[in-house]
């Protein structure tokens, strides 16, 4: 293919026969789009990604009869086709076939029967690229009172117009009927937006710098002229805009001063529409009932004080679900897990092999798992308030409040599930439309005190600090596990205000929130909407997920210890390192360290955490908890059986009391090794250290780049070090030891 | 009596006004207008959030929400009891009573 002054901007031609012909599914949010799309491709869908942007790809297949198979692509939602950034501008790519996307031979435009005249907004930009088009008007039962009529919307509009419901899959068999019918051909408008004159001719001038592969018939033409004019400007975050057209644009804007060209382009095709109106109606009315109805909820759910209280008891039940509900279901699968580990030990003979399928691969696959209950909770609850219409009520109450980090009313249904596990959380960012508030939480989510570093607090709280009162009242140990939350929450702040005015600073792009009217959720949409994310989060997250664990288990696991040697002498090499960073135990009855302690020490992971050890110094730890740290990086728990095989107490959690005694007669010196210092400074590594590789790898799939995952771990480990530091250097300035 | 020209920002619960200019940065200002808040077209606030922002604004029979600092970028014309004016400029022209008092609309076929 020859090379224009893009690859991407040749559109490709359909040389390949054996592809099936493409179908796109536009409309505006909130239309019942995705209920369209699922009626028409079944319950077969493939979620894919543009390439180069964090932006999904749903198709799906569908028969229709004079055509075999075409696939159906599900367009992110869009009120315009107009765009400033490269996520916004795929909505055109897909609909032209630019960027290297296949170009469909249909589009279908879902329209709200409620909310007509801003969805014909876009269906006037889809006439006027003259796409093969044709109407599916949904929701028509919620005007019913006084509905639109199809007969003359389809003569207004010159394409057909299918009554649907996407919902109860009515009128899905005439929508395929009409499909069939107009795959693959081109539409040429009847409708005529009366633009200025003025503006027509900035258009024509326009027309002129498109690049030739752009470039078909007059109208089309005029109307990317439009979208170009509309769309780049300096300072855009568009792709592949050729520079002869952005110099062009740019020109065309500064001679039209001090005209308004966005305001004569929008104008001019809310008049068309406005003027359109009177004939599409029976009777115009101000307020259509179903709204009403919806306005009367509102009054309530958005009450300043019984919606507030509303809103916390239904926060209160996410959270909780999260947070104790998917407990049960963990369980389970961490029992099975073990039980499959037992199982396969008896199985199998001892060596290499059975080690990295025991403790790697199966481990790895609990790893990943273990995440799908909280997934599976939230993505369901998150289904339900969108779907009813209540979480864009979520982002309109919180708004306020998140304004101040520089974020969105849409984060905080995230960064609540963040208290919970990041992972989910981060899945949830998808709620936000836009790239910088998606990026920003992301970022943030990390810092909330998750329930993986629970077990952490409460082992290094209840071993190393007294069980004392503060003032001779308040317990100085639940005291510490409130402070961890508060210290949680101050972070996040700080951190969201200087990220959001450093790293992800972006263009403040304000809110417009469309709060959309409360509607019936479907159980089944939900439900397939949560399966499709637990799926893509196995495939894009878990195979990062189980190979990290592998990786892990090899680092702690190799070199192995020779196998005849006894039991109970510690290879030389081993008593030397031994010698060197840890005086002689006190008591002389001490055991000889057991053969577990040896191999962590011998461990790859165990030198490095040795080799490290004089960087972790200055923070008060030694390699020892080193050692815990790396192996903690598998999930924040793994820190305590780290540890645990570190000391020879075997495998252990935090209740484990053999490991607690450990730890508090550990000395170095003659001196307890582990003061209340040191857990200080432990608890500050953790609440703020990105010591999880599955939050890792969900950055890594959700932003499509190692460049954010990577930030994230730097920022967050500078800043757990530096924290850490100075809290143990300060409390040995102040006499602490 | 208040002003009859003043800011979306300024407007009282349930009361009714014209847009006639949609300020601030070019990007808002565009997906403004885009959501069918051009020049001429008749919004009503709805609601204040909790803590006093953002604001809840009826606008071609649908909500949309933006912050207060917006919408003072946001001029409009205050809706004067002008059946003409509602008939050429607003598309949500109402033959029916509205749900509630202030809303009360005219109809429109009739004054014609």
């Amino acid at each position: 293919m020859t090379v224009g002054e893009g690859a991407s901007l040749v559109e490709r031609g359909r040389e390949d026969k054996h592809e099936p012909p493409v179908v796109v599914l536009v409309g505006n949010p909130n239309v019942g789009k995705t209920s369209v799309y699922n009626q028409l491709t079944g319950e077969r869908a493939h979620i894919g990604n543009y390439p180069g942007v964090t932006v999904e790809q749903r198709s799906g297949r569908l028969e229709l009869p004079g055509h075999g198979t075409v696939t159906v692509i599900d367009l992110p939602g869009a009120y315009s086709l107009s765009a400033r950034s490269a996520e916004e501008q795929i909505a055109l790519d897909a609909l032209l076939g630019h960027a290297g996307l296949e170009r469909p031979s249909l589009c279908v435009v879902v329209v709200d029967a409620g909310q007509l005249s801003r969805n014909l907004y876009l269906v006037l930009q889809l006439l006027e690229l003259e796409l093969p088009l044709v109407v599916a008007l949904n929701m028509l039962d919620e005007v019913a009172h006084n509905p639109p009529s199809p007969t003359a919307l389809s003569r207004f509009l010159g394409v057909p117009v299918v009554v649907t419901d996407g919902r109860r899959g009515t009128g899905m068999n005439e929508l395929k009927r009409v499909m069939n019918e107009r795959l693959g051909k081109p539409t040429s408008t009847r409708v005529a937006v009366s633009y200025p004159p003025a503006l027509l001719a900035d258009a024509e001038c326009v027309a002129d710098a498109l690049p030739a592969a752009w470039r078909t018939t007059p109208g089309r033409d005029r109307a990317l002229a439009l979208w170009a004019l509309a769309s780049v400007e300096p300072g855009d975050e568009l792709r592949d805009i050729p520079p002869g057209l952005r110099e062009r644009c740019d020109e065309v804007r500064q001679r039209a001063e001090p005209r308004d060209i966005d305001r004569e382009l929008i104008g001019a095709r809310y008049a068309c529409i406005d003027g359109a109106l009177e004939s599409l109606y029976a009777r115009l009315e101000r307020h259509p009932p179903k709204r009403a109805s919806s306005e009367r909820v509102d009054r309530v759910l958005l009450h300043p004080i019984a919606g507030v209280a509303i809103f916390m008891l239904l926060m209160l039940v996410v959270f909780q679900a999260l947070f104790s509900w998917s407990d049960p279901a963990i369980r389970v699968i961490e029992r099975s897990i073990g039980w499959l580990s037992g199982e396969l030990v008896h199985f199998l003979p001892a060596g290499v092999l059975r080690d990295l399928l025991v403790e790697g691969v199966i481990g790895g696959v609990g790893n990943v798992v273990v995440f799908l209950p909280q997934i599976l909770l939230l993505f369901l609850m998150i289904g339900l308030l969108e779907d009813s219409g209540y979480m864009a009520r979520v982002a309109f109450l919180m708004d306020r409040v998140l304004k101040t980090l520089g974020l969105h009313g849409r984060a905080f249904v995230p960064m609540l599930s963040g208290f919970a596990c990041a992972v989910p959380a981060i899945l949830a960012t998808r709620t936000m439309e836009r790239q910088r508030d998606r990026l920003l939480t992301m970022l943030v989510i990390p810092l909330m005190t998750c329930s993986a570093r629970l077990p952490v607090y409460t082992l290094i709280i209840a071993t190393l600090f007294p069980p004392s009162h503060v003032f001779g009242l308040v317990p100085l140990q639940g005291l510490l596990m409130v402070g961890m939350y508060a210290f949680a929450v101050v972070t996040t702040l700080v951190v969201a205000l200087v990220l959001g005015r450093t790293a992800v600073r972006g263009r403040r792009v304000p809110l417009v929130l469309e709060l959309p009217p409360y509607r019936m959720p479907s159980l089944r949409l939900t439900l397939r909407g949560m399966l499709e994310r637990a799926l893509v989060f196995l495939k894009e997250a878990g195979t990062v997920i189980l190979a990290c664990t592998v990786a892990l288990w090899a680092l702690l696991a190799f070199p192995r210890l020779p196998e005849h040697e006894p039991e109970r002498t510690p290879s030389a090499e081993a008593r030397a390192a031994e010698a060197r960073v840890t005086t002689p135990p006190v008591h002389p009855t001490a055991p000889e360290p057991s053969r577990s302690e040896r191999r962590i020490e011998q461990s790859y992971g165990g030198r490095l955490g040795k080799a490290i050890e004089p960087v972790f110094a200055p923070l008060g730890f030694d390699w020892k908890i080193d050692v815990g740290i790396i192996g903690a990086f598998a999930a924040r728990e793994v820190f305590i059986s780290t540890l645990g095989l570190v000391y020879g107490v075997g495998d252990t959690d935090d209740q484990a009391l053999p490991l607690r005694e450990k730890l508090r007669h550990e000395t170095q010196g003659g001196k307890v090794r582990y003061t209340p210092l040191v857990g200080l400074s432990l608890l500050v590594f953790f609440a703020l250290s990105c010591q999880c590789m599955s939050t890792l790898a969900v950055v890594r799939k959700e932003t499509q780049s190692l460049k954010w995952p990577a930030f994230l771990f730097a920022y967050m480990t500078t800043l757990a070090y530096t924290l850490s530091f100075l809290v143990y250097q300060c409390g040995k300035l102040l006499g602490f030891s | 009596m208040p002003p009859r020209v003043q800011h979306l920002s300024e407007l009282e619960l349930a009361q009714t006004a014209d847009i006639e200019h949609v300020g601030g940065e070019r990007s808002f200002r565009r997906r403004l207008m885009e959501l069918g808040l051009v020049p001429g077209t008749r919004v009503e606030l709805k609601a204040v959030a909790p803590l006093g922002d953002p604001l809840e604004l009826l606008v071609r029979g649908a909500s949309l929400s933006i912050r207060r600092a917006d919408a003072a970028l946001v001029r409009v014309v205050r809706a004067a009891p002008s059946p003409a004016k509602a008939a050429t400029t607003s598309p949500a022209k109402a033959a029916e009573p509205a749900p509630r008092g202030p809303l009360k609309a005219t109809p429109v076929r009739g004054a014609q």
